[in-house]
């Protein structure tokens, strides 16, 4: 076990947290907009890998997917913004909850009636085929390419909510919506703009996972429950909180996968279990 | 509601089955899972199930009535319930998962209801826990895994690091894979049962297998998992070290597709292989190609010959579940996957299983067999009849 090999399970767990990182971000600031729980996030993250499949093959590139999933997954999205989410904005965690839950297996079967039951491959570019050397270890460049983009969204979110004045409106409206409403920000548009941007990164995480995982029907299943745990640790609402969430969650799947690999599949929910018991805000919440 | 909708049912099949009753048709209960991880697996066998039917024009001579497991044990032991008590059918074919299998067993033993297992591969059904009411035609966990091992000796393959979900089958897989493997001299130098389902990400254990430096990485996937894991193993470019072997399940040509080059090279052993040279298969592949616009898989052809199984005893004179029961495990035939026959001893199928690599032939990829270890068959392993 030499430093190679650790470097690469370093990269490994870098990359599985961005992936949760590009999820969980979308859910975790439309919760603490909103106050809306989004179960539906992971179909949106499953849309995201077939629409990728289905562009790639109709322009013959990947990057053709690259683009047109976010922008396909943010479009469902707004549809059901208008139709449903603005609806239950007011009706209570437990209809939401259930609506969301519901939408869950709509856009099981309405894939399932779309794509068929069967995996769908997505090839990667042939740019990023294959593995490439840095620093004398040799790593699938593909999964460069997720750290890589993963890293940008971070980056490009922190200045966002940071540095803009639209950042600073979301801030507000997290912080205390009716009275950010009151200083004359519109609330609304705020929300609706948010909430877009959620699923158009849900749907960037679809597409790019589905080099790696392909498209399945299960995907947005079972990536529902780390992104949520994810949520819960960092803490609800905020980009500092989902970014550390993000990170532990994915070095302790991959680092428990490696060390323990007999309590790999519970040692998050261990986790979960302690913050839930000892920090139950989270880590870094948005609202102190 | 549940009971309300049950006491409708049993009322609408007591009135209306009345002036059926003088026909001659054999009820069929077809167990699959619909919904889940799996649901391709049961449309696959469905598929098959049917064409075997429509080739030899006796589609309307079988009352069919599909089922959804979930691929939950309670939920298929309940539908296995409602298939023979209200719809009271006359066969039962089907079971996927292992696990259904399993709670279902003692029922249809009791009830008396013969079962034509087209998948699950548990070595218990024709093992220990064996009926005569269960029978076999798909394979068994242990049936496939074991000729790989003297063909990796053959080839110089001397240690092994075995991979596979943590679930019965992927054990048992492992298991008699390993049993067979260290008989004869081979050696098992590491390996790891993955999170089932949940592991989404197999880079720290293909990490972790390459580092240990084997001859050979021997694995059980399927489905989307096989997906996942071959594409992965491609990424990591450890083909250039450490080839893969496994479980034929790993690159079925129901998901080759998807796997693309990175299956290339991959050997494995199966049961049925789309590219087998018989004039039984190739009459097979074109009309299931015909219906489907692509190739057939091994559950497919599970489902085919589950049919035709079934005709046969049928055809033999068989006509109610004793009778059906009885005749099923009589019934040989050559199927596209080679001879069939039902061992009494076990009621499990015996069959060839062959080994296969997955090559690329223009643009596409397909199987080219390298061995075949022909009828197969299962040590009775505490199976009394």
């Amino acid at each position: 076990m030499d430093t190679g090999y650790w470097a690469l399970q370093f990269l490994n767990a870098l990359q599985f947290s961005m992936l949760l990182f590009l999820l969980s971000i979308g859910l975790t600031v439309i919760f603490g907009l909103l106050h809306f729980v989004n179960l539906a996030h992971g179909a949106l993250y499953m849309l995201g890998a077939y629409i990728g499949v289905s562009a790639a093959a109709s322009f013959g590139s990947y990057w053709a997917a690259f683009f047109l999933a976010p922008v396909g997954v943010t479009i469902i999205g707004a549809i059901l913004y208008f139709t449903l989410i603005e609806r239950l904005r007011h009706a209570g965690p437990m209809n939401q909850v259930l609506v969301t839950f519901g939408l869950i297996f709509v856009f099981l079967d309405l894939v399932r009636m779309t794509w068929g039951d069967i995996a769908l491959g997505l090839e990667a570019p042939a740019a990023l085929a294959g593995s490439s050397e840095f620093a004398g270890i040799s790593y699938p460049t593909y999964r460069f390419f997720i750290i890589a983009v993963g890293a940008v969204v971070m980056a490009a979110l922190w200045v966002g909510l940071t540095r803009t004045q639209i950042g600073a409106m979301i801030r507000a409206g997290v912080e205390n919506g009716n009275m950010a409403a009151a200083l004359g920000i519109n609330v609304n548009r705020l929300f609706f703009l948010v909430f877009c941007v959620g699923c158009a990164l849900a749907g960037l995480a679809g597409v790019i996972a589905a080099p790696v995982f392909s498209a399945t029907t299960g995907m947005g299943i079972s990536i529902l429950i780390p992104t949520l745990i994810v949520v819960v640790i960092g803490g609800l609402g905020s980009l500092e909180g989902a970014i550390a969430g993000s990170l532990i969650v994915g070095f302790i799947e991959t680092l428990g996968a490696v060390f323990l690999p007999e309590v790999a599949a519970i040692s998050s929910y261990v986790l979960l279990a302690a913050v839930l018991i000892l920090r139950p805000q989270g880590l870094i919440p948005a609202r102190g | 509601m549940r009971k309300l909708l049950s006491t409708l049912a049993v009322a609408a099949v007591a009135t209306a089955g009345i002036p059926h009753m003088a026909q001659a048709e054999t009820k069929v209960g077809l167990l699959l899972p619909k919904s889940g991880t799996y649901a391709a697996l049961g449309n696959e066998i469905e598929a098959g199930f049917n064409l075997a039917l429509k080739e030899a024009g006796k589609t309307g001579d079988f009352k069919i009535v599909v089922e959804d497991t979930e691929i939950k044990p309670p939920v298929g032991l309940a539908k296995a319930r409602k298939l023979v008590l209200e719809d009271e059918v006359d066969v039962i074919v089907g079971i996927v998962s292992s696990g259904v299998l399993g709670a279902l067993r003692d029922f249809v033993h009791e009830a008396k209801v013969p079962l034509i297992v087209a998948n699950a591969g548990n070595n218990a059904a024709t093992g220990k826990s064996c009926s005569p009411y269960i029978v076999r035609v798909s394979f068994s966990n242990g049936q496939v895994n074991r000729p790989m091992a003297p063909w990796l000796m053959e080839k110089g393959i001397k240690t092994i690091y075995t991979l596979a979900p943590d679930y019965a089958a992927g054990h048992q897989m492992i298991e008699s894979f390993t049993e067979a493997y260290t008989a004869i001299g081979g050696k098992i130098i590491g390996g790891e049962f993955t999170p089932f389902r949940k592991t989404k990400d197999f880079g720290p254990y293909l990490t972790k297998a390459k580092s240990a430096n084997p001859d050979g990485i021997f694995v059980f996937y399927a489905g989307g998992e096989a997906i996942s894991f071959v594409k992965q193993y491609g990424s990591f470019g450890i083909a250039k070290d450490v080839p893969l072997f496994g479980s034929g399940f790993l690159t079925s040509p129901l998901y080759v597709k998807a796997e693309g080059d990175a299956a290339v090279g991959v050997v494995a052993s199966l049961h049925y292989v789309p590219t087998l040279d018989t004039p039984e298969n190739k009459a097979f592949v074109a009309a299931f190609e015909g219906e489907q616009k692509r190739p057939p898989s091994e559950y497919a052809v599970q489902g085919y010959d589950a049919a035709k199984m079934l005709m046969g005893a049928i055809a033999a004179g068989a006509k109610d579940r004793e009778s059906i029961a009885k005749a099923l495990p009589k019934v040989k035939y050559v199927g596209p996957r080679g001879p069939m026959e039902i061992d009494p001893a076990t009621n499990n199928v015996v069959q060839n299983i062959y080994i296969y690599e997955t090559v690329k032939q223009g643009e596409a990829l397909t199987q080219k067999i390298v061995g075949t270890a022909t009828a197969v068959r299962d040590a009775p392993n505490g199976c009394s009849m």
